[in-house]
């Protein structure tokens, strides 16, 4: 060890600090997002995190934890991306349409949901936001609208499309087939208000909510994985928790 | 034959601090990485937090916090807006988890954790060390690398990343791992220990850094350069 060997590797490691320092500043400042350099690789790492969410923490099988009525939240806020709460002009003239990749095309009123399978669940709901409130939900599990339409082997998503301006998602097949995804019809043990999907949305307490299409219009079978409002902002695509 | 005292034979040359190697490699990269990987998940984090800033379920009783509804500093955000913020936060676990754990490897690995890890034996010396600093003791107890106090600092810290680690992959997949969100107290808890715990790490940074300029200066270098040569050559 000689003196002159010490402070050349003093003075190499104080630059790499600062510039490691510069960056951290840079990074924290002014609620930089990365930039277009970064923004991209940030993406990628979503979808990395997609796949181990979905490929290993997912189980087809795990339920949510349930409550009892009297657990319920005393509100639950209700969004939408239209300027005003979407509605029907024609209600009793809407069905809900199914195609895509299957062999069974099907047109289902809201009678012939409520005509099959029916599943009640309270749970909690999670919102990407970070805010939880627990619901009662009531409607047909999508793996019985599955059974009757019939999908091909190819059909690997689906895609969620609503009369909520352009919302839509796209979920993968084993979330859709997960026992709590359901179509639901009522909450609360009354039908589903205006503020929260009228008249049919998606629903699983192992999404987070805006997975959960509302003002639901149609599910198409695809074997390329849909995009969905917020997913294609940025927002993570699987959100499974 | 002098009366004065005779100087050694071979006599050394006046006292020349020789410098002492003091931080691994993998401790000194870890240690700056960990600085750069917290202050962009703590960044990150405050930018989520905004988008709901308390703690509870809806519409049921909220958790005693003195953040509620504050919105930190736009300079201390990172991300933009939720999405970039939740991405930036889930891009940066990983390195962070990957250098927590080369770094936990190397202290099990080289040994080293023996003279960081608080153990009960410590308990009796934490105590002299406390009368110590409140000068009801004299003398400086004896000690090796980190006497008790620090032991306990260091063994505190890292118990904490560990429950920030899990506190956040509760609240990430509260379904899929709701066993460990149930043993955080459920999910709005999970979120608010979560957020407690960025607190007690700035808190910590802040004494750490008071007290290696306070009182010993050469172990910033040392942390810089690996070799230390201030005033507590301690190697054990």
């Amino acid at each position: 060890m000689t003196e002159s060997q010490t402070p050349r590797l003093d003075r190499r490691a104080f630059v790499t600090l600062g510039v490691a320092g510069g960056a951290a500043s840079l990074v924290a400042a002014c609620g930089w997002d990365g930039g277009n350099a970064v923004r991209p690789r940030l993406l990628d790492i979503s979808r990395l995190n997609d796949w181990v969410g979905e490929k290993i923490l997912f189980s087809p099988t795990r339920l949510a934890r349930t409550y009892t009525p009297a657990q319920r939240s005393a509100m639950l806020p209700g969004y939408f991306i239209s300027n005003s709460v979407p509605t029907l002009e024609n209600p009793s003239a809407w069905r809900l349409r199914v195609d895509g990749l299957v062999r069974q095309p099907l047109d289902l009123s809201l009678d012939d949901l409520m005509g099959m399978p029916r599943v009640t669940y309270t749970v909690k709901h999670h919102c990407v936001e970070g805010w939880s409130a627990i619901a009662t939900w009531h409607g047909v599990p999508v793996s019985a609208v599955v059974q009757r339409c019939q999908p091909l082997d190819a059909a690997r998503y689906i895609r969620f499309v609503s009369f909520d301006s352009d919302y839509s998602n796209g979920w993968d097949m084993a979330s859709a087939l997960h026992p709590q995804t359901i179509l639901a019809y009522g909450m609360n043990d009354n039908p589903l208000p205006p503020a929260h999907g009228a008249p049919l949305r998606l629903y699983s307490p192992t999404k987070l909510g805006y997975k959960m299409t509302k003002y639901l219009v149609s599910l198409t079978f695809t074997d390329k994985r849909p995009g969905g409002y917020w997913e294609d902002q940025g927002y993570p695509w699987f959100a499974g928790i | 034959m002098s009366d004065g005292p005779t100087p050694p034979a071979n006599a050394a040359p006046p006292p020349v601090r020789a410098p002492v190697r003091r931080h691994h490699w993998i401790v000194r990269v870890t240690h700056w990485a960990t600085l750069l990987l917290v202050t962009g998940m703590i960044a990150s984090g405050l930018q989520i937090y905004e988008a709901y800033a308390r703690f509870g379920n809806r519409g049921g009783p909220l958790f005693p916090s003195p953040f509620d509804g504050t919105q930190f500093p736009h300079w201390t955000r990172l991300g933009g807006w939720l999405a970039g913020a939740l991405n930036w936060h889930f891009a940066l676990m990983w390195p962070l988890v990957t250098v927590g754990l080369l770094y936990l490897g190397y202290l099990v690995q080289s040994g080293e954790w023996r003279a960081l890890l608080f153990r009960p034996r410590d308990v009796r010396g934490a105590i002299d060390m406390t009368r110590y600093y409140l000068r009801l003791r004299r003398d400086h107890p004896p000690q090796g690398k980190h006497n008790p106090l620090q032991k306990l600092a260091y063994t505190s810290i890292y118990l904490l990343g560990a429950v920030a680690v899990l506190t956040g992959l509760a609240i990430y997949k509260p379904v899929q791992l709701s066993w460990l969100t149930a043993l955080f107290g459920g999910f709005q808890a999970t979120r608010y220990w979560h957020f407690w715990i960025v607190w007690i790490f700035v808190a910590f940074t802040i004494t750490h850094v008071i007290l290696v300029f306070a009182v010993d200066p050469a172990s910033f270098r040392a942390m810089l350069t690996g070799w230390y040569r201030g005033r507590f050559p301690s190697r054990d």
